[in-house]
Order: structure tokens, then C-alpha cells, then sequence
């Protein structure tokens, strides 16, 4: 899915982040994809390379950590495990499932010098 | 976006606004663009980015570098490697003399942020109006356009409509509803796949809906990209015909999640296909438990008066809540002026 307007919008954070913290050069940068965020990864990595080339990233490395989904059932109670959206409620079989990790695309942390 | 090189630019264009835009690539290196609005354009064009660079480093941090002619190497320094995890790495123990040491800064944003924030005010400004705003998504060819060129003919005299369309190319679409008298600005996203709410922004600007209105985006035909960006709507409503088959809702889960209704269009059709509409409406009740389900045929009008009272009562309670909430400010307004008067 179109990551490569994805990578700009990291780009644009790692941006912000450097140039509040006056920084010359960033060199790495901490990413949490979620399982069940609707991203494909290496395409993500590469278009980060490419988006980052002249910038002040240049050269950075990506972290990505990948949170696994989880859930909470609304008829039974229980927090679940979800590996993709659709899946069922392992212990009463429902779909009124409640994602509550999993889905989230952010930009944690950047290293900066 | 620039395909070639990457950069966030403005390739993408809303009917009705300035007659070129420049854009700026990493290096510096600006290029302008000059076009006639209305039209469909390309904007494929190559150019270099080499540069290299010199860099010192605190020990203990592994890297990549890219060398003046393009190619990348990667090293690690030793043992320290930095640990790889999202609350706070090593940063390797020792500082080499005269190098800069490196820290950690914390961002913590959702990457869409900007989107979402440029959504939020859209939603607000919307809600101030009292307008009722759909986000339509669906497949390409599912008969979008024809049900909303019918839904404004059938809410002449009774509703407000204005239309936002979303396309790579042309004005076709915006065309064929201003055809039938309502106000409609095409957006062309160029090599986008999806309507973003910055180029929402931009439309609203152009189109400027009447307050109590019912506003309507037609979203580029697309199952998978638009899923992810708010526009800043009141809900999605996706739209599936009985052509496309009933197992839809599974194989793009997100889309169907995202979405508060489902239309199933091109009922007129069930005869000739092995389309099961209870189950099309199962699957989408899965990926999206309490998603509500309209039959609708736009050719046949069959089912029409159910989608007509569902977007009724969505304008009545927009602008229901733009009253509640001018009233609410008329009061503090009252009590402020109140005290006043009485010198407070």
C-alpha cells in the first residue's frame, strides 16, 4: 500500500525531530508497525532508503518493532491474540472483537547527532 | 508525490485552483509545473541526487554510509551494537575524542498524524456548517457514480448535495453529476491512490457546501489504500455490487472494517450472478461486527428510499448538533454578557 507516502510521512517527523533538537545528522530511527497495521514492511524499508537520500536522515538505519495483535472480546471477556483482522475469539469463537494493540504506525524515537 | 525521486510534492490537483505549482526536491533542486486546470497531465521526470558525505560516529554504533557514486556500505563496530528496541537502545559505551555523541529523542507520533490532523479540522469545519459528509470507497466499477448522479436526482427539493470526486485522471465523473445540477470539484491524485484530507481541504475551499448540505466524496475506486486516511468524515460507506462476489469483505478486511455501512449495489443483477447477499453481509458482519447493510439498485431504483431516509436522518442529526451547539455558545454568551451588566 502506497508506502512510499508513508516513508515522507516519517521522513517529515524525523525532520521536525531533528530540527527541534538542533541535530546535524540523524542516524537511526525507531518505527512500531503493528502485526495488523496496514503496511508491508520491506516495501516500507525501502522506500525509506529512497526517501531519505540528501536529507538529513541520509544513511539513517530503521527500526521497525512490530507489536503482535491482541484483543479484547466483548462477549467473553478475555484478551486475545489476533493475527489478522477477521480472525475469531479463540476461547468463544466471536468476531465482536475490540483490537487494542496491533494497528498502531508510529514513529517512537530517532537517534540523533 | 514525485515517483521518480520520492519527494512529498503537489502532483496532485483539485478543478478550479492555480494554474501551476512548483515543487522542491531533497537536494534543493525546485522545478515548476505549469498546467491548465481541468485537464489531465503527467508528471514523470528523472534527475540525479548524488552527493556523499563525511561523518564521524560514536563508537560502538553500527551503520550504513552512501559513497558519492550511489553505492551504500554497512559496517558494525565492534560489540556495542545498538540494540534494536523501540524503548531506548544502547548507544555503545565510549565517546571517541572530538566526535559528537549521539542521543535519543523521543517523537511518539502516529505517522499519519499530519493526515489525521488536517481531518480533525475538516470534521470540525464541517460540523460547524451542520454538513452531513460521506467518505464513498469501494472497487472500481461498482457503481458509484450512477448511484450518486441517481441519489441527487431523488433528493431534488428535499436535501443539498454537493459532490467531491476522486480520480487519477479526467473530470469525467465530476462531469456526469454536475450534469444533474449539483455543485461537484474533481480532484485528480495523478499517480495517488487514494483521496487524502489535505486534498479534501483544498476541495472545500473550492466547493464551499451550503451549511445543512449533504456532502459526498466519491473516494478513488480502490479496496485497499483509502482504508487507512480520514478525510475527515462522518462515516465510510462502502459500496460492493453483486458482480464482485460475496467473499469481498474477507479478502480486504480493512476496508470493510472501516466503513459504518455497507451498500450491496447492482441487486437488479442477482439473477444473473451466484451471489449470495446474507452471506456477502456475514462476512462484512466479521471483519466489522454492527456494520449496517442497505440492498440498493441504482439502475432500478429498488431499495433507494431506505439509502434516501439513512442519509436524511444523517443531515438532520448534523445539523441538529450545529444548532445544539450554536444554542449552547448563544447561552455562555448570554451568561457572560449578564455578568457584565452586572459589573462583575
Amino acid at each position: 500500500m502506497h508506502e512510499m507516502s508513508l516513508a515522507e510521512g516519517v521522513l517529515q517527523l524525523v525532520e521536525d525531530g531533528a530540527r527541534a533538537n538542533a541535530a546535524t545528522g540523524v542516524t537511526a530511527v525507531w518505527l512500531e508497525i503493528g502485526a495488523l497495521a496496514q503496511v508491508e514492511v520491506e516495501a516500507l524499508r525501502f522506500c525509506f532508503d529512497a526517501v531519505t537520500r540528501g536529507t538529513v536522515a541520509d544513511g539513517a538505519r530503521l527500526e521497525i518493532v512490530t507489536p503482535s495483535g491482541l484483543a479484547w472480546c466483548m462477549p467473553c471477556g478475555n484478551q486475545v491474540p489476533v493475527a489478522q483482522r477477521g480472525d475469531a475469539c479463540p476461547h468463544c469463537g466471536s468476531h465482536q472483537l475490540q483490537v487494542i494493540r496491533g494497528d498502531e504506525m508510529r514513529v517512537t524515537e530517532i537517534e540523533i547527532a | 508525490m514525485c515517483v521518480t525521486c520520492g519527494c512529498g510534492s503537489d502532483q496532485n490537483h483539485v478543478e478550479g485552483e492555480g494554474h501551476g505549482h512548483e515543487h522542491t526536491h531533497a537536494d534543493g533542486t525546485t522545478h515548476a509545473h505549469p498546467h491548465v486546470h481541468g485537464h489531465a497531465h503527467e508528471h514523470a521526470h528523472g534527475h540525479d541526487h548524488s552527493h556523499g558525505h563525511a561523518h564521524e560516529h560514536a563508537q560502538g554504533a553500527g551503520h550504513r554510509h552512501r559513497h558519492a557514486d550511489g553505492s551504500w556500505h554497512s559496517h558494525d563496530h565492534g560489540d556495542d551494537a545498538v540494540a534494536a528496541t523501540a524503548s531506548g537502545a544502547a548507544l555503545g559505551a565510549a565517546h571517541a575524542p572530538g566526535v559528537t555523541p549521539k542521543r535519543m529523542v523521543q517523537i511518539e507520533q502516529d505517522i499519519l498524524a499530519k493526515n489525521d490532523a488536517v481531518a480533525a479540522a475538516n470534521r470540525q469545519r464541517l460540523a460547524d456548517r451542520g454538513i452531513f459528509a460521506l467518505n464513498l470507497v469501494s472497487s472500481p466499477g461498482s457503481g458509484k457514480t450512477t448511484l450518486l448522479v441517481k441519489t441527487i436526482q431523488a433528493l431534488q427539493g428535499r436535501l443539498k448535495v454537493a459532490v467531491i470526486e476522486g480520480d487519477q485522471q479526467t473530470t469525467l465523473d465530476a462531469d456526469r453529476i454536475r450534469a444533474t445540477g449539483a455543485p461537484a470539484v474533481q480532484v485528480n491524485t495523478g499517480k495517488g491512490c487514494h483521496l487524502d484530507a489535505d486534498m479534501v481541504r483544498r476541495a472545500l475551499d473550492r466547493l464551499d457546501p451550503a451549511d445543512g448540505s449533504l456532502l459526498l466524496i466519491e473516494n478513488v475506486g480502490n479496496l485497499v489504500c483509502p482504508a487507512a486516511f480520514d478525510l475527515g468524515e462522518a462515516h465510510k460507506v462502502v459500496i460492493l455490487s453483486v458482480t464482485e462476489g460475496e467473499d469481498k469483505p474477507l479478502k480486504y478486511p480493512d476496508m470493510f472494517h472501516a466503513a459504518d455501512l455497507l451498500l450491496v449495489n447492482k441487486t437488479d443483477l442477482l439473477p444473473y450472478v451466484q451471489f449470495d447477499v446474507e452471506a456477502a453481509i456475514g462476512h462484512a458482519r466479521r471483519v466489522r461486527p454492527g456494520i449496517e447493510a442497505l440492498r440498493v439498485s441504482a439502475t432500478t431504483g429498488e431499495g433507494m428510499d431506505a439509502w434516501l431516509d439513512w442519509l436524511e436522518r444523517g443531515a438532520a442529526a448534523a445539523r441538529a448538533a450545529r444548532d445544539a451547539s450554536v444554542e449552547a455558545l448563544r447561552r455562555r454568551v448570554a451568561e457572560l454578557e449578564a455578568r457584565l451588566g452586572a459589573g462583575d
